[in-house]
């Protein structure tokens, strides 16, 4: 590709719409106007020249028949006079009153001549020709043998002898001082003497033209057509330039113009040819058409000129208004193109300027008003709604997040209390070795409901405690502050767990109106003896790992959930330790965990892997099952709180 | 425009100062053979242009036609010059008349035969057995000698002033001028190209044609006048070579005034055929001058011909202004 068309598409393609909507329009649709218009003007022209061509030729063809009906009726006087020469006896003065009396008669006859060839009267060789013709409204007589140089060699005679047909003569003037267009008739006659067809003269009638140049001259197409008039020979009988009449002929016309077209026309007029042909003189820059007919009987022709200019001036005209009615409408469709486009762009320019405002965060920048209901308007008022609505959207988020970043920094340190009320410091009694014991919680949110707690009640006894409160979060935190409050405060020395539940669900269960309850695990571990008491309110099962054997679950006294029902007991119940032996506690948090395939953790998986890992010291074993529990969740979110506590006792070392 | 101002302003300027202080014009009349037309373009354009009155003439332009035969004005002495066919005025010499040539203006023949190629005629020999019209006297010379030439049996008719006769068919051969006819049957409608032309000059039968002719007895009795007349005439022809459309401007107001009717593309035709038949691109020594050999030609011609019983001297029939007279 050319680097000029590839910038001329990038400057195409970087117009504005308006610019491509104007330009595409006005060019196609202007395109399907020239169409059109040329269209329109060439079958115009066609019809016109059809319509003209029918005109010229009737009009051609009725001033030829008119021109033919005279010189027809003409022919049959010379014509009548040969038959009666060819075929009647006649004297000298027969013949004379006849040809006076011809002449006499007959007004369009101005001359009438009978020449012999031999006179037939005086036995002389020489010839005889009595003529007689019209001179002053008086008939004059004269013998044209008697004139200089005879009359056998001149056209009149010698033509229609030689060529033994009737002719008529090239036209002509009559000599003296009145000039008049004259042409001559000639008809040979015969005798046949003994077989033998003998030329014996020619009768001659002679006509004025000037009828025929008045038909002629009647020719009027328009201001500028006109009909012209040739002889056989070319010669212009009529023309609307009087000094070229029998003066010139189309020839030397055509000579004097450099014009072999108008030259080509006139032979095909004296050869007898008609047509209709467009015709544009060399000399001035006219262009027309010219009808030419023959006139049969004189071997004349007929040529009328129409003007082509005045024939199409009503197209042209017309073509003018069509064409500047065109480029109107073309204007105007641009001009409303424009105004269309403006209010599709001007609208699409504001916003495109708002947007970037906006993008930039500036969302009070001034929109206009729409004023009109199309597409553009209603992108408008779409576009002002949405700058409205991000604008409130965007405050209210500020508000929402700052919101939401105050609840979250609350949680935190909720999370923080939370965490802080639980022991967190292992070992926690470092002076005490007969026990050893691990806890660890991750709750699923800031804050969770599961937690567990362990504190000597004296000396001896060690109060340990795991617990899951019924739902998550704020609520469940707090519901759970308030257990492991009253667990430790109603736990004193001697009391049984269960009487410690017992007393715990009647604190929780009045006016517990949001009916919320926790799972507890309490036990008292002896830790002289390894004598746990406990109770179970709703709560897992614990694990009890007895050293190389398989962790066993402690089942049992099973009570309700605590928090539930006031008057519930829970009862205590009793397992022994021995040294080496560990307690598990666990909240469902931990079997209860979820993988991508939607499988528990599970009871059995949990005691599998406490089995296995039933060696290692308490905070080994739960970092061991917190990452197995990782690797089993994987990618699946922690859904609930999990809290593991593991307690093993060791015995008395020194006694 | 500007010129013709000019020149009429000039001649009003220069003509009493010339008329002054030459001699008083003599009086002298000239006839053409034929009535006004390019053919004596030469005589119209000096008369026009005042040449011959620089040369000292009074010169009066006959019209010549039909009715008014050279020869016979010169020797009734109706007139001082007459322009005339050479072969005529061999024939006028030999017949006893003491007319002299002193200047030949057309040296080549523009006599000629003409016809269709639609009648199957392209050589001579094509001739044979046809129609052939012939103009009177003079203008049968050269056809005789052409038809005996070839040995052509034709039929001859007579052929008036127009070619209607050929036109229409009337005739198979048909006499014309190369300056008159020949265009008139071109202006008729037929084409050059249907037309087969027989050149006389082409086939050794160069009769040179438009001379000057005076009586002896005048120029004896004033050679300079028959000279300084030559002189203006030869000016004339060449003024009207060189300036053509004012030639032809000339030309057509003595057609016009002698009522004829006039035909501008016509004489122009002429005056250029005129140009090439004058020959006066040879040597300008030689302008005018009547060859020996060809009027040796044609009275031999003539002689043949049985028209002319002895030949004329050449040194007596043709006197050469600038040989005999002025040096």
């Amino acid at each position: 590709m050319n680097p000029f068309s590839c910038g001329a598409t990038r400057m195409w393609r970087n117009r504005g719409i308006a610019f491509k909507l104007i330009l595409s329009t006005s060019v196609s649709s202007g395109l399907i106007f020239l169409l059109i218009f040329g269209l329109h003007y060439y079958s115009s022209l066609k019809i016109i020249v059809k319509d003209i061509e029918a005109n010229a030729q009737s009009l051609a063809l009725s001033k030829a028949n008119m021109i033919e009906t005279v010189l027809s009726s003409t022919q049959k006087i010379p014509e009548n006079l040969a038959c009666f020469l060819e075929n009647a006896s006649y004297n000298k003065e027969e013949i004379l009153s006849l040809l006076q009396e011809i002449v006499e008669k007959n007004a369009e006859i101005y001359g009438s001549a009978i020449a012999f060839e031999d006179s037939p009267f005086e036995g002389k060789s020489s010839g005889f020709a009595p003529f007689f013709y019209k001179d002053d409204g008086k008939i004059a007589f004269s013998d044209l043998s008697q004139e200089l140089g005879g009359y056998s060699s001149l056209d009149w005679y010698q033509i229609p002898k030689e060529l033994s047909r009737p002719q008529w003569s090239e036209p002509y003037y009559t000599g003296g001082g009145s000039k008049i267009l004259m042409a001559t008739y000639s008809v040979p006659f015969y005798r046949v003497v003994r077989g033998e067809t003998q030329f014996m003269g020619v009768v001659t009638a002679d006509i004025s033209l000037d009828w025929l140049q008045n038909i002629v001259a009647s020719i009027k197409v328009l201001q500028t057509g006109y009909g012209i008039l040739i002889s056989k020979n070319g010669t212009l009988v009529t023309h609307p330039l009087k000094e070229r009449i029998m003066n010139e002929t189309i020839f030397g016309l055509a000579e004097e113009r450099g014009d072999p077209n108008l030259r080509e026309i006139g032979r095909k007029m004296v050869r007898g040819e008609s047509g209709f042909v467009p015709f544009q003189s060399r000399g001035t820059e006219e262009r027309n058409w010219v009808y030419y007919t023959p006139i049969r009987s004189s071997g004349w022709a007929l040529a009328v000129l129409f003007p082509r200019n005045e024939l199409v001036a009503d197209i042209k005209r017309l073509t003018w208004i069509v064409a500047i009615l065109g480029i109107i409408g073309l204007s105007l469709l641009s001009i409303g193109l424009t105004i269309v486009a403006r209010s599709i762009t001007k609208p699409l320019t504001t916003m495109a300027k708002a947007t970037q405002e906006i993008a930039r965060g500036n969302l009070d920048v001034d929109l206009p008003v729409p004023r009109s209901g199309d597409e553009a308007g209603l992108l408008l008022s779409a576009f002002r709604s949405m700058k409205e609505s991000l604008r409130d959207y965007i405050q209210r988020l500020t508000e929402t997040t700052a919101s939401k970043e105050r609840i979250e920094s609350e949680l935190m340190i909720a999370h923080d209390i939370q965490m802080s009320i639980l022991p967190k410091v292992f070992p926690p009694f470092p002076d005490r070795e007969e026990f050893d014991i691990y806890a660890m919680i991750h709750p699923a949110r800031e804050v969770g409901g599961d937690f567990y707690d362990f504190f000597l009640i004296d000396h001896e006894h060690l109060c340990f405690v795991i617990g899951d409160v019924s739902g998550k979060g704020v609520p469940a935190s707090l519901f759970m502050a308030v257990t492991k409050t009253l667990i430790k405060a109603t736990s004193f020395k001697g009391i049984a767990p269960g009487e410690i539940l017992t007393r715990v669900n009647r604190e929780l269960s009045q006016g517990n109106e949001t009916c919320m309850f926790a799972t507890i695990f309490c036990g008292v571990l002896n830790t002289r003896t390894g004598e746990i008491l406990y109770a179970n309110g709703g709560h897992n099962y614990p694990c009890i790992l007895r050293g190389g054997n398989e962790a066993i679950w402690l089942k049992g006294n099973n009570g309700l959930v605590v928090g539930a029902v006031e008057n519930a007991t829970y009862q205590t119940g009793q397992t022994i330790l021995h040294p080496g032996e560990s307690v598990f506690l666990y909240t469902d948090g931990v079997t209860e965990a979820v993988n991508e395939r939607e499988e528990l953790f599970s009871d059995d998986r949990l005691r599998t892997k406490i089995t296995l890992l039933q060696g290692h010291p308490p905070k080994g074993l739960i970092s061991r099952i917190a990452e197995e529990i990782a690797l089993f969740a994987q990618n699946v979110p922690q859904a609930d709180d999990i809290a593991m506590m593991m307690i093993r006792f060791c015995g008395k070392r020194n006694g | 425009m500007l010129r013709t101002g000019l020149s009429i302003l000039l001649c009003i300027l220069f003509f009493p100062v010339v008329a002054a202080a030459e001699k008083p014009l003599k009086k002298a009349s000239f006839l053409p053979q034929w009535s006004p037309q390019a053919q004596f373009a030469g005589y119209y354009v000096a008369y026009e242009k005042g040449f011959y009155k620089n040369h000292g003439i009074d010169l009066t332009i006959l019209q010549g036609g039909p009715e008014r035969p050279p020869f016979l004005f010169l020797t009734e002495g109706k007139t001082d010059f007459a322009s005339s066919w050479l072969s005529t005025g061999l024939r006028w010499r030999s017949s006893g008349h003491k007319v002299i040539n002193i200047c030949q203006i057309v040296q080549r023949s523009a006599l000629m035969l003409i016809a269709k190629k639609a009648h199957h005629i392209t050589t001579p020999r094509d001739m044979d057995g046809k129609k052939v019209s012939l103009w009177g006297d003079e203008f049968q010379i050269q056809p005789r000698a052409f038809f005996k030439k070839y040995d052509l049996n034709v039929k001859i008719i007579p052929q008036s002033y127009s070619v209607n006769l050929f036109l229409r068919d009337g005739v198979d051969v048909a006499s014309a001028t190369w300056y008159n006819e020949y265009h008139t049957i071109i202006n008729s409608g037929i084409n050059p190209d249907e037309l087969t032309t027989f050149f006389f000059h082409e086939h050794g039968l160069n009769f040179p044609e438009d001379g000057l002719y005076t009586l002896e007895e005048s120029f004896q009795r004033d050679p300079s006048l028959s000279c300084a007349f030559v002189k203006a005439s030869i000016e004339g022809w060449v003024y009207a070579f060189s300036h053509q459309e004012e030639a032809l401007d000339i030309v057509l107001r003595f057609i016009e005034q002698a009522k004829i009717p006039a035909n501008r593309t016509h004489q122009k035709w002429m005056l250029n055929r005129m140009k090439d038949l004058t020959s006066f691109s040879d040597p300008p020594g030689s302008i005018g001058m009547l060859q020996p050999s060809d009027c040796q030609k044609v009275s031999q011609i003539l002689n043949e011909s049985g028209l002319i019983e002895r030949k004329p001297e050449y040194e007596s029939f043709f006197v050469w202004c600038d040989k005999d007279v002025e040096k």
